[in-house]
Formats: structure tokens, sequence, C-alpha cells
């Protein structure tokens, strides 16, 4: 008996009328992911604004009495984790996952549409959870993003009555929303893709995607045991991560517990967190390249092979964060040879995203500015990761601000510009109408050159050996006044980038009201995405029937072809026709 | 780049390439409803939760100071003045052994679609579960009047006791989840929501699920009880 596809079993999807169901409790993939994009972008500036209150210590040192060091740290640590994973991982994979993966793939929804619309809520009372911490007795907590007990949970540390409980329950929350909306974004690119649409036929950005999840599905645990046993520790005080040790001349009921393990557990999650954060950009930003160079993705199967080995990888380079924590020299030794394996694939990927630019046919339109910037700053920040892969340069640098700045660049700079270009390249198609392409321009210039003009210099107060995570420089011998100065510097560019994402907000909103109608297909894109019956696309997706594919993601400038793009749906019998 | 790749049922090549093949058709990498695919990779994300937590458990275990306490004189239980270690757990887990029997015999007559003996065996799987549970609880209510705390016990090392409630009651609230999921897939076996559709794959679903918490449950047993 043939086997057959569920995706082409006769279901009854059922449309949804009255304005809550619609666009409330919705269980349409779309109007999912703009809650999930919407609510990542709100939380992101809040860890925006809160950047910038700990630049303005930095730069102007005793002049604001409102920031004191604990409430530094708290701002420190709540920047770091809001970003990365209630901004960052929410956004690529909630956001643009959700919106791309079921319109990409050729599909009418997630597979588990319910499933995904609780994903959602779950994903904002972790947020809700998250923000309470600010209002409760001791503020959030300061441990920093890390969250290294001993410290985290002593007392002594900001936010260690209330915040450390209540960050570790937003994360233990957060996962559970993920893990519900992982499951459905994986289950749809394996089963639910339509005919025609083999696995190596798939756009980068759902391999991307796709990959992340997985990526996530796998580390998360470990987010989720530390945070458990963290949560003990504090509140029924067992011992995992404690040792015995005295606090403010008291000797602690903790005894002979290990922090090195949180260690191995937090970045066995965050080290594969920052590739759920990359991968979705890279595969993002090969579509965006190839759209508007016109021309295919240069060695698309090396793409995605990178993709998976990168993914892969990811998982055996954890302790090269822990090179400072008191390990068996030997692991350094294996971990710095695995770190730096990684950068065998990535330069793949960067290589052929340049060859893919060349002699391309390159429209300069805004989402390819960012695209391009983005080669920039990774090709920049991966640079300064093989410094700190290695064991010997990583010593004299760790916990200074060449640290900082590499991540930022590397994970900070990078995604936010491929969120901007991705968020540029599919507003018509979201939204239906096309945004103000000057205003665009001046937004990417202005951000480019901005957060360079803030990261560049941080390289040059790292090798001075400036400490980072310190609320205040004055004072100490081996930091010169020129370094104070560079901070003032980077407070006002910092400063200025942040005002300068009004440019955006404001692009976005008057668009939306404004904008020309963008039609289906703006950019002459290939993916299926763009062949949509309606635009925006409704409920259901496509039509009566589903599309069916017939070549790959990367038909620009065929040769004979009537137009310099032939989108994934359309039959080969039909370019013949068209070229004789 | 040509017209429409592999189609389903047809011919595969053999060895590696047949694989690949498989893997790169279209629609769907495995030939499984979406139901038991989103299953089978949730436990893969749930197998990393556990792995987790014994390697944590494990490693605690290696680097404390203080000696471990003896597992099978903790866990043994003297009946009719017979003193016998490890006895409890033996039985929690030949019951809980015996339940994924049950649930294998409750796919198999789902398979054949009888509404009845299916929904029996699934309550009675869901039935093992609950004693199991039931003397879980009763496992832990001697370890704590034997002194055993989170924090501390009588017997040796500090983190025992916290590893041990924390494994144990992470694998019971599976447990019990599943007691939850059985009941009301049994139920609906037996209100003939199934036959409606003329597809039991979700007793085979909640199988796999039953399954995996019994085999987890094999690795704790060793690890816990046994080491």
């Amino acid at each position: 008996m043939a086997h057959v596809a569920l995706a082409d079993r006769g279901q009854a999807l059922s449309h949804p009328h009255s304005f809550i169901t619609k666009y409330v409790w919705s269980q349409d993939h779309k109007v999912i992911a703009i809650q999930y994009g919407i609510t990542a972008i709100a939380v992101g500036v809040v860890a925006l604004v809160l950047s910038g209150i700990m630049r303005l210590q930095l730069g102007f040192p005793d002049t604001f009495s409102f920031i004191q060091p604990s409430e530094y740290y708290q701002f420190v640590t709540m920047h770091g984790m809001i970003m990365v994973i209630y901004l960052l991982t929410a956004l690529f994979l909630g956001g643009f996952g959700n919106y791309l993966i079921p319109l990409m793939v050729g599909a009418r929804d997630m597979v588990f549409p319910y499933l995904n619309m609780l994903s959602y809520w779950v994903y904002l009372l972790s947020v809700i959870i998250l923000m309470s911490s600010f209002f409760v007795t001791g503020g959030p907590t300061g441990a920093g993003w890390t969250l290294y007990p001993p410290q985290a949970i002593m007392f002594g540390t900001p936010g260690a009555e209330w915040g450390i409980i209540l960050m570790l329950l937003s994360l233990f929350v957060f996962i559970i929303a993920f893990t519900m909306g992982g499951l459905n974004y994986v289950t749809t690119v394996l089963q639910a893709r339509t005919r025609g649409m083999t696995l190596m036929r798939m756009p980068l950005s759902v391999w991307g995607i796709f990959t992340a999840t997985v990526l996530g599905l796998l580390a998360f645990p470990a987010l989720l045991v530390s945070a458990i046993m963290m949560t003990l520790d504090r509140v029924l005080g067992t011992s995992f991560f404690m040792p015995a040790m005295v606090s403010m001349g008291e000797q602690t009921n903790y005894d002979g517990g290990s922090p090195v393990l949180f260690q191995h557990l937090f970045w066995f999650f965050g080290h594969p967190e920052v590739y759920i954060v990359a991968l979705p950009a890279f595969g993002i930003v090969s579509d965006l390249l190839s759209t508007h160079a016109r021309k295919n993705i240069f060695g698309y199967r090396m793409m995605v092979w990178a993709i998976v080995g990168i993914g892969g990888l990811s998982f055996i380079v954890w302790a090269h964060h822990m090179y400072v924590s008191g390990m068996n020299p030997y692991f350094g030794f294996f971990f710095a040879t695995t770190t730096l394996i990684i950068a065998v694939p990535t330069a793949i990927k960067v290589y052929n995203w340049v060859l893919t630019l060349w002699r391309g046919n390159i429209h300069l339109n805004t989402p390819m500015l960012f695209a391009i910037g983005f080669i920039f700053t990774f090709i920049h920040g991966g640079l300064t990761g093989i410094f700190l892969g290695n064991v010997v340069v990583d010593l004299p640098l760790s916990d200074t601000y060449f640290v900082v700045a590499h991540f930022h660049m590397v994970m900070g700079v990078s995604p936010i510009l491929v969120v901007f270009g991705a968020i540029y390249h599919w507003y018509p198609k979201i939204t239906g109408k096309m945004f103000d392409a000057t205003l665009g321009k001046a937004h990417f210039w202005l951000t480019f050159l901005g957060t360079y003009s803030i990261y560049l210099p941080m390289h040059y107060l790292g090798f001075l050996g400036v400490p980072r995570r310190y609320f205040a420089y004055e004072g100490i011998d081996f930091i010169p006044q020129s370094a104070l100065d560079l901070n003032t510097a980077i407070t006002i560019s910092a400063l200025f980038v942040a005002v300068v994402q009004i440019i955006f907000f404001y692009n976005m909103i008057w668009s939306l009201f404004k904008g020309k109608q963008a039609g289906s297909n703006p950019w002459g894109a290939t993916t299926l995405e763009w062949q949509t019956p309606d635009t925006p696309p409704i409920h259901g997706n496509w039509g009566p029937e589903l599309p069916v594919v017939h070549r790959w993601a990367y038909d620009y400038s065929v040769p004979g072809a009537e137009e310099d793009f032939i989108p994934q749906n359309v039959p080969e019998s039909e370019v013949d026709k068209a070229a004789s | 780049m040509s017209d429409i790749g592999s189609t389903t049922g047809a011919v595969l090549a053999e060895g590696m390439p047949g694989i690949v093949d498989d893997w790169s058709a279209d629609k769907e990498a495995f030939h499984v409803p979406w139901g038991k695919a989103m299953m089978w990779i949730f436990l893969l994300s749930d197998t990393f939760i556990f792995s987790c937590f014994l390697t944590s458990y494990m490693n605690v275990r290696m680097s404390t100071t203080v000696p471990w306490p003896n597992p099978s004189e903790v866990f043994a239980l003297t009946i009719f003045g017979n003193h016998m270690p490890l006895i409890l757990i033996a039985i929690m887990t030949f019951i809980l052994i015996t339940s994924s029997g049950t649930m294998a015999m409750a796919v198999n007559f789902g398979y054949r679609k009888d509404r009845v003996k299916t929904a029996i065996l699934m309550l009675a799987t869901a039935a093992f579960g609950v004693s199991f549970v039931g003397m879980q609880a009763f496992e832990w209510t001697k370890l704590i009047e034997d002194g055993v705390r989170p924090w501390g016990n009588p017997f040796g090392a500090d983190q025992f006791g916290a590893t041990f409630f924390m494994i144990t009651g992470f694998h019971g609230l599976h447990v019990t989840g599943g007691v939850i999921y059985l009941s009301i897939i049994a139920f609906k076996v037996y209100r003939g929501d199934y036959d409606k559709s003329n597809n039991y794959e979700a007793v085979e679903i909640a199988g796999l699920y039953w399954h995996f918490v019994d085999l987890v449950w094999v690795f704790i047993f060793a690890f816990f009880y046994l080491w």
C-alpha cells in the first residue's frame, strides 16, 4: 500500500471569524509570528534602555545618582538575559520561524496549531514573570546573565531575595514555551513539506531555523536542569552547586556542592545557544544575498552541510567559556581544538556569501545593505573568536572588554543586522505595504557605523586589560585616563545608536498606514512565500491547491528564462515554452 | 533541478544512497503520522533532560568529600522480621516493567481496532502507574521519617537526599503525567472516538511515552540504587 502523505489528506481548516479568535487567541502561524515578534521587540527595547543606562554610568561616572552599583549589576544582568533569550531566540525561532517555515515549505500551517498558540502565550507568561522581577523586594537579580553560583544566590548579590527565583522560574517557563513551539517547527519541516519540496530544495532560511530549533531542543534541557537545581539550592537549601563557605562572617548551611558543575551545565546550553541565534541569521542572510544579488547562492549543498556541521560541533565546544574556571589542562587542549574546527564550516559559509555576491547583479536595497553589513560584522566578530578560542590568548583577555566586544560583534550586532534586514525584506509580504527606502537606508548606515564606533574601541580597552562588569574604573593604576575618555566616546555612540532606532519604528508604523501597495513579489524572489495567492497571505496560506515545487530556491538569472528569476513552483515545461 | 523529486512509494536504492534518498524525499522524511514524529522528537529532548540530571548526580556523587550512603542499607525494609535490602524498589521496578507489557498489548489490540480490550489494557497500565507512584510516596515517607532531607541526612553526603528527591520526583511527575495522559486516551478509546476516525495511532503515541518513562526508570534504578 502506498503511503499517503498527511499533507495530502483532506483536512478541514476551520477559519475563525471573530476578532478574538483571529487576532488574539489565534492559531494562525502568521498571527502567532507577529505576536512573538512584537513581544520580543518590545522586551528588547527594555534591554536597549538598560544598556543605555549602563553606558551612562561608564561614560559619565558619578554624574547620575540614580545608578548605584547594585542597580548597575541588575541592569547588566537583565540586559544580557533579555537580549540573548527573550529577544533573539524568541524573535528568530518564534517570530521568523513561525512566519517563514509553513510558507516556505508550502504548508497550510504548523502541524499542531493549537500547541503553537499555547507556545506564544506561555512565552508571554515567561516575559511577564521576568519583568515582574523589577517590582519585587530587592529588584531583579544582579548575578550577570551567566548566573554563576555561589554568588547568584548568596545574600549580598543584588536581587538575591526574589530576583533570582523569578529569573529561574521565568527561564523554566520560557523553556516549556520554546519546546512547544520547537516541536512544531521541527515536525513541520520534516513531515509537512509540499509536493516536490525535498529537504535539499528548501531555502537556507528554513535550514538555518530548523537546525537551530533542533539545537534548542537538545540544549535547553541543560538549562532547565541547572535552573531546577539552582532553585532547589536557593529555596530548599540543597547543595548541588554550593560549596561549604563563610558569608558575612558566618558559616553557611551549604556543604560539598560543585560550582563548576553549574558552569558545565550552563555552557552546555550556552554555547549551542550562540548558534541558536546565529544559524537562523546565517540562513536568512543567504536568502537575502541571493535574492538581491540576482544570483544563485554559491555552494548550496555546502551551505546546508555547513549549517548542520556547525550545529553538531556546537555541542562539543562548551568548555571554551571556562578556560579560567579551573579545569584539567587537557580539557583546554581538547576544547580549543574543537572550537577552532568550527572555524572551517563557518569560513566556508563566509566565502560562499562573498562568492554569491561576486559578479552578481547587486541591488543595494535596504535588506541587501543589512545583509552585506552582516558579512562585515560577522567576519570581524568571528576573527576575534579565534583569538579567544585559544587557551593562551584567552587567559589574559578573558573577562576584559575584548570579550564584550567579541560577543557583541558576533552574536549581538550581527544577528540584529539580519533581524533588521529580514524585517525590511519580508515587511511587504507581512503587511502588503512598502516601507520608505530612504529612511531604511538611513537607518542602516547610522546603525552600522554607529555600532562599529561602539565596539571597535572596546577591543583596545580589552588589550589594555580593562575588566568587564565593573561599576567604575577611577583610581585603578593600570587604566590610563585615555581609556576613561574612550568610555565616554563609546557611551555617546551607544546613545546615538539607541536613539537612531526611532527611525526604524517610525518607518514601520508610518508605512503600515501610508506605505505604497507592495504587490505580491516586489523583490522578484523565487521562494514559495512570495507566490501566495493573497498578500498578506490569508489563513491557510494557499488557495484550494497546495503549490507544487519543481526546482530549488535559487533559480536567479537563469540563461534563456523570460525573467531573471524562476519561482520554485514554475514547472520546467513553462520555462521551455517561454524560451522557445 | 528538473521535475518533481522522488515520490513516495517508489523503489529506493539500497544502503547509504537509499537512506539519503529517503531523507531527501518530499513531504515526509519519516513515514509516520505527525503526532508520532513529534512524540519521538519530544522524547529525544526529554532524554537530554534526564541525561543532564543523571550526569549531574554522578558528578556530585564523585566530587563530594563525605562518603555516599550505602543504598542497599538505606533502601532496605524489614518485613516480618526479615531484613531485605532493595525489596521495595525491586517490586516497584517489576510493576513498572509489567506496565510496559500491558501497554504493548494495548497497542496491539489498538491495531486490531478492539475498542474494549484496548481501553481495559490502557487502564490497567495506568493502574500499575498509580501503584508505582503510591509506592514511591511510601518510600519517600519512610526516608523522611529516617531523617533524609534535601539539605542533609544522617547517613552521609548531603547530596544524597537532594539528588534522590529531585530525580525520583521528576520521574514520578512523568509517571503521574503519563497516568493522566493514558486515562484520557483510554476514555477516548472507550467512547469510540478512534473508531469514528478509524485511526488508533493515539494509542501507540501514548505507548511511546509510557515505554520511555519505563526505560528512564531502568537507568535511574541502575545508577541510583545499584551503584
